[in-house]
């Protein structure tokens, strides 16, 4: 007398049930690396950021030495860039470096000298490719941000995510007025 | 997106297999004819796998050779390689080579045979004529191609079929030639039907390579707007591209079909039609703008 049909069946279910959930908990380990690596995109991008502007800064003292409340709000914007820990900090202090350039880049306008020079050009040319760069990344990192949200939120794969230690992570928003969008620099 | 990218492995086995055998059946086809017995298939076999060996691994290298485009830096081309870098990082993927054709007809187009060996190549014009958020569409068109495997897939029907169209107007050339001198024989019937199948192919393959864009094409645009989230930037771009009557002088029949727009002249007039190998661009802009 064997286990019968009945205890058959119930070994097969179970073996299906533990195969989806490992292949579920792969599956999170996957996204969440994925998570992880997109933030590096975005940490080597801020981080070139932080080091095109002291030059950047340099390269304006030599043509507008006296604008120093604009130096000094970009050079704190950046400090704060340096020091955040948690994505929300981070979105923030991008915020204000953001605003902080784009003055800079307003006081600029007024010294034809320094728009002409090489230096200066290379550097805009720079800062805005790196600002755009940011921004994909910041685009990459939240889609996949959301990929792993949607696989750890939804029942039935919830009660892996829980057992598994999957938690939620944070998005990197910033304020949406202009960093990305049709911004045309007028000359 | 992952229909797409195992359609297309299969679309570029497929069209491997074909051209091989079309090849193998030419070179049969010609023994017979030429009375060289049934072994002269094993040269036209070889002929045909070097020929798909050497365009799996080296069509981009072919393709970039054949349109004059050169590799570019970052210390000349700072604007190209940071646009191309963001988009790379939207999608996910590893930069692609960059090159410039110098050329001022505005026009760009990706190759390759996979995400980690992809190109892409821009003209000077181009770069000249767009702002910074047109050149990011017309990037983020490309980097689509190139992540759903659409590159393998072009580029080997412009190097495969490219070279089926160069032997079957070799040989039909040949053929009439020693028509003339009296040598090989008229009678065969199988040797007729020879004949018949070297003056389809290229008419074959011409047609493969209309099928294969249109749709691609608008795909192609959507998956842009999406990598960009900004879907005005490619359409503004395909305006000006479309506005601009200057043809490309690198480009050819068996590259116009990858390029970004058709790159030859004739794509002002009757063109816009049912052979045409890109959609009609008001269509696509049309389709961007109701993004």
């Amino acid at each position: 007398m064997g286990i019968g049909i009945v205890g058959w069946v119930v070994i097969g279910v179970i073996g299906l049930v533990i195969l989806w959930w490992i292949a579920t908990y792969n599956r999170m380990i996957v996204l969440r690396n994925r998570i992880d690596n997109a933030w590096s995109q975005v940490d080597v991008q801020l981080r070139r950021r932080y080091d095109l502007i002291p030059n950047l800064v340099e390269t304006v003292k030599g043509y507008a030495g006296h604008e120093r409340a604009t130096f000094e709000e970009v050079t704190k914007a950046r400090q704060a860039g340096i020091d955040a820990r948690s994505v929300q900090d981070q979105a923030q202090a991008e915020n204000l470096i953001t605003g902080a350039l784009r003055r800079l880049f307003a006081v600029a306008e007024n010294y034809p000298q320094l728009r002409a020079s090489e230096n200066f050009m290379q550097l805009q040319e720079e800062l805005t490719g790196t600002e755009g760069k940011i921004a994909y990344a910041r685009q990459f990192y939240n889609d996949s941000v959301l990929g792993y949200h949607n696989l750890i939120q939804l029942f039935p794969a919830r009660t892996v995510a829980n057992m598994g230690g999957f938690k939620p992570r944070d998005y990197f928003e910033i304020e949406e007025s202009g960093a990305r969008g049709p911004v045309q620099v007028q000359f | 997106m992952f229909d797409q990218i195992a359609a297309n492995r299969r679309r570029s086995h497929l069209l491997i297999f074909c051209v091989v055998l079309l090849i193998v059946g030419i070179g049969y086809f010609l023994g017979l004819y030429f009375e060289l017995g049934e072994y002269a298939v094993f040269p036209a076999l070889l002929f045909a796998l070097l020929l798909a060996w050497g365009s799996y691994y080296h069509s981009d290298k072919i393709v970039l050779r054949i349109s004059r485009a050169e590799p570019a830096t970052k210390d000349e081309e700072p604007y190209l390689l940071n646009t191309l870098e963001g988009l790379s990082i939207a999608a996910g993927l590893p930069m692609p080579r960059p090159y410039i054709i110098e050329d001022s007809a505005p026009n760009a187009f990706a190759t390759g045979r996979d995400p980690q060996h992809a190109a892409i190549a821009v003209t000077r014009g181009l770069l000249d004529k767009l702002n910074r958020l047109e050149l990011e569409g017309v990037i983020a068109h490309e980097m689509s191609h190139i992540r759903d495997y659409d590159i393998r897939f072009m580029t080997l029907v412009s190097v495969l079929v490219g070279t089926v169209m160069l032997l079957s107007d070799g040989m039909l050339r040949n053929m009439r030639y020693s028509r003339r001198h009296g040598s090989g024989r008229q009678g065969n019937p199988l040797a007729l039907v020879g004949l018949v199948f070297i003056i389809l192919s290229p008419i074959v393959a011409k047609l493969m390579q209309l099928a294969l864009s249109r749709q691609r094409e608008f795909l192609a645009d959507a998956t842009a707007a999406q990598l960009t989230r900004y879907p005005e930037g490619l359409a503004a771009a395909l305006e000006k591209l479309g506005a601009d009557t200057e043809p490309l002088e690198a480009a050819n029949k068996a590259t116009a079909h990858m390029y970004i727009i058709n790159p030859l002249t004739e794509h002002k007039g009757w063109a816009n039609s049912l052979f045409s190998t890109h959609p009609p661009i008001e269509e696509r802009v049309k389709r961007l703008r109701e993004m």
